[in-house]
């Protein structure tokens, strides 16, 4: 690492109507280092770095970049200044090959052409450079996420980008991709590079990081490096407060099986088989987690339980012993069964629905809401306000647009209509994705405090730290099988990403 | 009813649905441009009907087919910019805007029409242009190589545009901003220019589609496309958003009208039943497009509107 400064971001001040994103902010990167920015949700994050790549001008404050101010108005100045992103949704065509989407936007080419033979020749030789393997003539739909990844980083390296920020790049891919990219990532700082890294998981955030800043609310709460860090205390700087990052579990007797499911297939969006005979139990007062990488038939199993979804004949699904194949979702959720989707504002919430009216979503039906065919709103008002104090949901009234919340307030709301009235069966899907971490150290207790009261959880995350640190026992699913089901005392994130990636070592 | 199946008549139904053909084709392809880039037009079949009128004014006036149909593609054109004003640079929600473009088209040609010539007048038709060589071909010469010029310019445009499409720059830009606006914009290609053209050529070609309409005829009357540029959409969909796809739509449309035709005039068709047979196309595309729903991804980003934040 040298200790030339390569970007320098001073005193930036970044005011939007009644919220201050940024406030006088000062971050800086030297030349071959990684330097992460550690933030929850709205900390000011991405205000910054959409402030280095031209979509925002600062209010205050200025950018210094390779020794001089810098005036960057736009992306594609950014870019042509030597400064490159990956973002976290991969701005990628599907329909277009790999060529064509790194040619995207360079007027490299003979007149009205793209000359994509030399575009290719050009991939094909910074691949071998940089270990980043991809095809330039495939079409991007049929790449892996990995392999997405790696074209986004090639579309920088392409463009010769001295300055590379790599926007929560790890949240798609397995342990052993994580890998691979802090492979790549390292051979590009060895080249000095800089790189802006942004991440909550806090323990690659130790791994890869040569110094990190920590952002909350707009300010800066901190420099640190990972030698004199540790996750707690990077919790601690990003919350405000003491966290605890893995809830006590005290230990609960467990019951009868109350979530059967045997041999269970299901068809997935595109027709083919996501699910393929799958079969675990889940017991009272116990969580099963189930692992894996998105879409290796997650989805489809909680819509299945959940009765969303059909599954393929020969599959049994049971709920406290009783056949449920029959039974539409209505009457499930009668039986005790509860379901946090995993798309909190499609399948959830009702965005436009005022909080309280998401509260009784699913059983506004019930005598007690209902006098004579019509709302007793009275009824409907105690409920709900006893629910957002008892699930501390931050909201200026119950009448609020639940769109106006933030997504772990959101999400909140709904992980207290689904336990309200303690259900026999949770399927929790994805929990507490994109949650800050005050309402993810929340809703980790709500489970846990759901376990010990005897319901049967379902916890279905790509987070595997939150799968470990919840479960009892942990499935792990890879391309709609379930590859191993194993107890959480003896699992190790290593062993548990090797299956993830489909990787079954012989036991025994 | 064996009358139909001579040579002759075969060859001269082939050859009229050709012709019927060429308006869709042209207005289809304009439309599969606009739509690749992500912006759905539905006023397409309101453009036809401004820039039939004034071609045909034009022509009336000066007896200049190409300068009417020059004329076709500069109202065209004008109207495109109002659209892209209006959806690109406004954002306004496509599928209204373009009902309201309809609209503006219908009800202005029929003013103007009404104001400045008021009672139809033949005008001068596009003549056929028989190609050398190969319109001596039998049989099949008649039938594909004795056509107008608007005609022949129509289907060559089908590989042009593909080709475009597929091969250029432009092309790419297109085909990137109808796919994923936000990744185009993020490198640097501007999304409201490329969308803009889009909508420049697409409104270009249902202008010529207007003139090709109106010039065929030689005639002009209130209302004259009867909806013909909601068909041209839908062979968008037809098609597959490519330009083959548009193209055996609109072949198949204009053939199966053409023997309609023909048989209303043979009388194969009772004269009860005509109004129904003349349903037939529509009913075809329909059916077609049921039967082919959900096997082709359209456009991901078509009817939404791009910015930034």
């Amino acid at each position: 690492m040298s200790d030339q400064v390569m970007l320098e971001m001073r005193g930036i001040t970044k005011r939007f109507p009644g919220v201050i994103a940024n406030e006088d902010v000062d971050f800086d990167v030297r030349a071959g280092e990684v330097h992460t920015l550690l933030g929850e949700n709205g900390a000011g994050k991405s205000t910054l770095m959409k402030i280095l790549f031209g979509l925002y001008q600062p209010d205050e404050g200025e950018v210094i970049w390779q020794g001089s101010p810098a005036e960057i108005a736009s992306p594609s100045q950014a870019i042509e200044a030597g400064i490159g992103m990956v973002h976290q949704h991969f701005m990628l065509v599907p329909t277009l090959t790999v060529a064509e989407n790194v040619a995207l936007g360079l007027n490299s080419g003979r007149g009205p052409f793209t000359d994509l033979d030399a575009v290719s020749d050009r991939i094909r030789q910074i691949s071998d450079q940089h270990g980043l393997a991809v095809e330039p003539s495939v079409d991007v739909w049929r790449l892996s996420v990995g392999e997405r990844q790696r074209v986004e980083i090639m579309k920088a390296i392409y463009r010769d980008a001295q300055l590379l920020v790599l926007d929560e790049p790890t949240a798609v891919l397995t342990p052993q991709e994580v890998d691979d990219l802090f492979e790549i990532l390292r051979r590009m700082t060895d080249e000095g590079r800089g790189l802006i890294f942004i991440s909550h998981k806090l323990h690659e955030v130790m791994a890869l990081s040569d110094r990190i800043t920590v952002l909350r609310n707009g300010r800066v709460s901190g420099h640190t490096t990972p030698a004199e860090a540790s996750r707690e205390k990077l919790a601690e700087m990003m919350v405000g407060r003491a966290v605890k990052l893995t809830p006590d579990r005290p230990p609960v007797a467990t019951g009868s099986p109350r979530l059967e499911v045997r041999s269970l297939s299901v068809q997935g969006d595109r027709g083919t088989r996501a699910v393929d005979d799958i079969t675990f139990e889940v017991k009272g007062g116990e969580i099963l987690g189930i692992a894996g990488v998105s879409g290796n038939g997650q989805r489809e199993i909680a819509e299945a339980i959940a009765g969303l979804r059909a599954p393929l004949p020969g599959s049994h699904i049971s709920l406290d012993g009783q056949d449920v194949a029959a039974l539409k979702t209505k009457e499930r959720r009668n039986m005790g069964l509860a379901y946090v989707p995993e798309e909190r504002m499609k399948d959830g919430a009702v965005a436009d629905f005022s909080v309280s009216e998401n509260l009784i979503l699913v059983n506004h039906d019930q005598e007690e809401f209902m006098s004579s065919g019509l709302f007793n709103f009275d009824a409907i008002r105690r409920h709900c306000t006893e629910l957002v104090e008892r699930f501390a949901v931050k909201t200026p009234t119950i009448d609020t647009p639940t769109s106006s919340l933030s997504g772990g307030n959101i999400q909140k709301v709904i992980i207290a209509r689904e336990l309200t009235g303690d259900p026999g069966v949770l399927i929790a899907s994805q929990p507490t994705r994109g949650v800050d971490i005050g309402s993810a150290e929340y809703i980790h207790e709500q489970l846990i405090a759901q376990r010990e009261k005897g319901t049967a959880t379902l916890l279905i995350s790509e987070d595997l730290d939150e799968v470990l640190g919840l479960s009892d026992r942990i499935a792990v699913v890879f391309e709609g099988r379930i590859v191993a089901i194993v107890d959480a005392e003896d699992a190790t994130r290593e062993a548990i990403g090797l299956l993830m990636a489909g990787v079954v070592e012989p036991t025994g | 009813m064996s009358d139909f199946f001579t040579m002759s008549i075969l060859v001269a139904t082939v050859a009229s649905g050709i012709r019927l053909a060429t308006p869709y084709l042209l207005a289809g392809l304009g439309e599969t441009v606009g739509q690749k880039s992500g912006v759905l037009n539905l006023g397409v079949d309101g453009v036809m009907q401004l820039s039939a009128f004034f071609a045909y004014w034009t022509v009336l006036e000066t007896d200049n087919l190409f300068l009417g149909s020059i004329v076709g593609v500069v109202v065209g054109i004008v109207m495109g910019v109002v659209y892209a004003v209006v959806t690109v640079v406004f954002q306004a929600q496509q599928g209204i805007s373009g009902i309201g473009i309809f609209l503006f088209g219908l009800g202005f040609s029929d003013l103007m029409f009404r104001r400045q010539v008021g009672t139809p007048r033949p005008a001068n038709q596009l003549p056929e242009l028989p190609i050398p060589i190969l319109s001596d071909i039998p049989v099949v010469g008649e039938a594909l190589f004795e056509h107008s010029a608007l005609t022949y310019l129509a289907f060559a445009m089908v590989p042009l545009l593909a080709f475009m499409l597929r091969s250029t720059t432009f092309g790419m830009n297109i085909r990137a901003v109808g796919e994923n606006p936000q990744a185009a914009d993020s490198l640097g290609v501007s999304v409201a220019w490329t969308r803009t053209f889009a909508i420049l050529i697409g409104n270009a070609m249902a202008g010529l589609a207007g003139a090709a309409l109106v010039l065929e005829l030689g005639i002009f009357q209130p209302n004259l496309t009867a909806g013909l540029g909601f068909i041209a959409v839908a062979l968008v969909y037809f098609g597959a958003w490519r330009p083959a796809g548009v193209m055996s739509g609109a072949l198949l449309y204009g053939l199966v009208a053409a023997v309609v035709l023909q048989w209303k005039a043979q009388g194969i068709i009772p004269r009860g039943a005509s109004d129904i047979a003349a349903m037939a196309p529509a009913v075809l595309t329909i059916l077609a497009l049921v039967i082919l729903a959900g096997r082709v991804q359209a456009p991901s980003a078509l009817t939404r509107p791009f910015s930034r934040h």
